[in-house]
């Protein structure tokens, strides 16, 4: 382990109201001091962060990462390297791997390749029912020793009510977190694109706005009966912000995350079929996208995530509908959220708590901020540099992004993972 | 008019000197597009004696018919026109399912181009795949959209708004025109839509129930009626649109029978509209689902004028195109 100093960056952690130019130094693994060294302690080495910004490690609530059953294409190793050159340093593994994470020997297998790869920290999630089918409920219990941080059901709703109750009931029981992306099993299954003015002109299949409302409805009404903890994932329209403020108003402990696209995109981005635009749920109306933003600053949406799926050449080299739904977004969901400050959408301190404190204090962990003591995870940020972004140069298997040649100001400079440089500019 | 930024960038089917290079769909096109497609079928056919002009305007050139869909009436006229132009012409019926992955798809494409072919005349079955190949295509290769997926049919609209101009005069300011049935899922109604907003139709209405309207009408520059009586009302122009089988199955009606009860165009019901309504219908019709019999056949349905015409708008799409 190496002590490190980071000199002079502008440390900036909403979880303690830290927003201060100074020192930070670090030694086994942890955060050791802010300003002022401690007596006996020797940098071995200095990271020169002046100008730059210092900030806890991203967490990333939601991503795919290859592992197990896409080896042939991506590994954890090598999208954990993708996240941290973003300045993400915990993932939440999505369970919709194949095999599904629906057993402690996966949830295992998906931990070992984290730790041998050492570059991020990777937290599977657990199936809620196994095989994502929605019939019988998995071991939470022993998922959860093994190292799963929350039960989802990843795309797939859960058609059976009762069988749905249960499993809140059953992780209820053992207090544990469900995550669960409102999805109605029929109402726009085949839709590719959200009901709007594009879905018509352009005659895309589509999906209503009640796809998703239908599905929250009956996932809050669920979690008030049973008392599980319930956190919302990637939701996309305006209602469902309005729902999800409604129950949080009547004291219910929901929470609720949304994928950094939507807050940039709308249907209208679909309107030349690009098969890169086509995620799930759909690209929304700008109303929406406003709604979202707007819950976002009030709170209501208390996270952001890449919703990172990395596909391969052949899933979008068709037509769109044809097209397999998704972005690889590890890369560019902190250029994309710093667009959002300096457009003034969000202030410095609503977009990086939404990647920081407020996701790890919704997971239960302790990262996302710079408290002395806590892992030395942290990503230091240029903001300053101007870059174009390019699929062709992202670390991620995946190259499918609608974000190709998007200008953006300020780029990960340096990311440390649990006191490690682990990822740091090329020498030019 | 949609008018959206980056709606179906005009750039993919327009060359610099904004001549058509692919026809894919009418949105983003010129009124000007329009009139001269329009006007230069006009030297292929007479239209006293229905006679087809053939000129070998495309000998030498390759078209390949590439149908992911199965179309028998559409592919036909398709080579006949092709044939008049003195093109060389090779039909192919892909089965979908031979084609699954992306890279097949395309490998499809790129072989054909590997033997010379000039133009592709594609049909699918989704939306935007038209676009997709002329995304993919050779420079020099051109893409025909013969309908893809709900989204397109440029030609069919062309030769209709073709058949509107011959009964109703170049001036499509003061007709008012309805179409009737699945708005919904009609790549026909939406590129009918379109060519009757660039030549400035007074008024297009849909008319249909709920289930098979678009959920964004003005998005298109359209009103919808559920009314059939209300949408027939003194309009010039009655489009109906065919029925599918899978309308039933999906739940969008319970019968074919109560749909020609509720929405069917029978004689009674074309009364409403302007004594001199023209009917039309871009085939294969289903007597007795959308329309009576008695009006198919009857004196206002132009509805085999519209087959012939086709022929020689679509020999005028092509001969343009080619000639970029």
């Amino acid at each position: 382990m190496i002590a490190i100093t980071i000199q002079q960056g502008r440390l900036f952690d909403p979880a303690n109201q830290l927003d201060v130019i100074t020192d930070l130094h670090i030694n086994h693994g942890r955060i050791i001091a802010i300003g002022e060294a401690p007596a006996d302690f020797t940098a071995s080495k200095v990271i020169d962060a002046k100008d730059m910004l210092v900030i806890p490690g991203l967490i990333d609530l939601s991503t795919r990462l290859g592992e197990p059953g896409l080896e042939h294409f991506t590994t954890i190793a090598r999208e954990t390297k993708a996240a941290v050159a973003g300045g993400i340093t915990s993932l939440c593994a999505m369970p919709d791997t194949d095999p599904v994470n629906d057993t402690f020997a996966v949830t295992e297998l998906i931990q070992r390749r984290a730790r041998q790869a050492e570059t991020a920290y990777v937290l599977p999630v657990g199936a809620l029912t196994k095989g994502l089918k929605g019939e019988a409920l998995s071991e939470m219990v022993a998922m959860h020793r093994e190292g799963c941080v929350a039960f989802s059901q990843a795309n797939q709703p859960v058609v059976n009510t009762q069988t749905l109750f249960n499993a809140f009931d059953y992780a209820a029981t053992h207090k544990l977190l469900v995550m669960m992306r409102p999805i109605d099993a029929y109402l726009g299954k085949d839709g590719v694109a959200h009901r709007g003015a594009i879905s018509s002109a352009l005659g895309l299949p589509d999906i209503p706005s009640a796809a998703e409302t239908l599905a929250l409805a009956r996932l809050l009404l669920l979690a008030e009966e049973t008392g599980v903890r319930l956190h919302l994932s990637q939701i996309s329209t305006a209602r469902a912000v309005e729902m999800i403020h409604d129950a949080q108003a009547r004291g219910l402990p929901v929470t609720a995350d949304v994928a950094i696209h939507n807050l940039h995109l709308t249907e209208f981005d679909v309107a030349d079929f690009a098969s890169f635009m086509h995620v799930q749920p759909p690209l929304r109306s700008q109303r929406d996208r406003d709604a979202l933003r707007a819950g976002v600053k009030a709170g209501v949406i208390s996270a952001i995530c890449s919703d990172h799926t990395p596909l391969m050449h052949d899933d979008k080299l068709l037509p769109f509908p044809e097209s397999v739904p998704g972005i690889s977004g590890l890369e560019s969901l902190l250029p994309l959220l710093l667009a959002l400050v300096r457009e003034h959408i969000l202030t410095l301190e609503q977009a990086i708590k939404a990647v920081t404190h407020q996701p790890a204090s919704l997971l239960g962990i302790n990262r996302g901020s710079l408290q002395v003591g806590a892992p030395a995870d942290i990503a230091i940020v240029d903001l300053e540099t101007d870059w174009l972004f390019n699929r062709r140069q992202l670390m991620s298997a995946g190259d499918n992004t609608p974000f190709h040649k998007w200008p953006f100001t300020g780029k990960v400079h340096t990311t440390l993972f649990q006191g490690r440089v682990v990822h740091q500019p090329k020498l030019a | 008019m949609f008018g959206y930024p980056g709606l179906s960038s005009p750039s993919l089917q327009l060359n610099e000197a904004g001549k058509l290079k692919h026809l894919l769909t009418l949105e983003g096109l010129k009124p000007h597009h329009i009139q001269d497609i329009l006007d230069r079928a006009d030297g292929f056919i007479n239209t006293d004696t229905r006679q087809i002009h053939k000129q070998p305007l495309l000998k030498g050139k390759t078209i390949v018919n590439l149908f992911f869909e199965a179309s028998t009436r559409t592919r036909t006229t398709f080579e006949i026109a092709e044939k008049s132009l003195g093109a060389d012409v090779i039909n192919l019926n892909v089965a979908t399912s031979a084609t699954k992955k992306g890279e097949s798809l395309l490998d499809t494409i790129y072989n054909l181009e590997a033997m010379q072919a000039d133009m592709f005349v594609v049909r699918h079955a989704k939306s935007g795949a038209a676009h997709f190949f002329a995304h993919h295509v050779a420079p020099h290769v051109h893409v025909l959209n013969a309908g893809d997926g709900r989204h397109a049919h440029p030609t069919q609209a062309l030769l209709d708004a073709y058949t509107i101009r011959h009964f109703k005069g170049a001036d499509f300011s003061q007709l008012r025109v309805a179409i009737v049935g699945d708005i919904l899922h009609s790549r026909v109604a939406r590129s009918q839509i379109q060519v009757l907003n660039l030549l400035e139709t007074e008024e297009i209405r849909l008319v249909g129930p709920k289930t098979l309207l678009p959920h964004d009408a003005s998005a298109m520059g359209a009103h919808c009626f559920t009314d059939i009586e209300a949408g027939l009302k003194d309009v010039d122009v009655v489009i109906t649109l065919r029925m599918q089988n899978e309308r039933m199955s999906s739940a969008r009606l319970p019968s074919e029978q109560e749909y020609f009860e509720t929405y069917g165009i029978t004689e009674e019901r074309l009364k409403l509209a302007m004594p001199d309504a023209i009917v039309m219908h871009p085939g294969p019709i289903n007597r007795g689902v959308e329309i009576a019999s008695t009006v198919a056949d009857g004196p206002q349905s132009v509805i085999l004028d519209q087959v012939t015409f086709g022929i020689a708008v679509r020999m005028s799409v092509m001969a343009g195109i080619m000639q970029t």
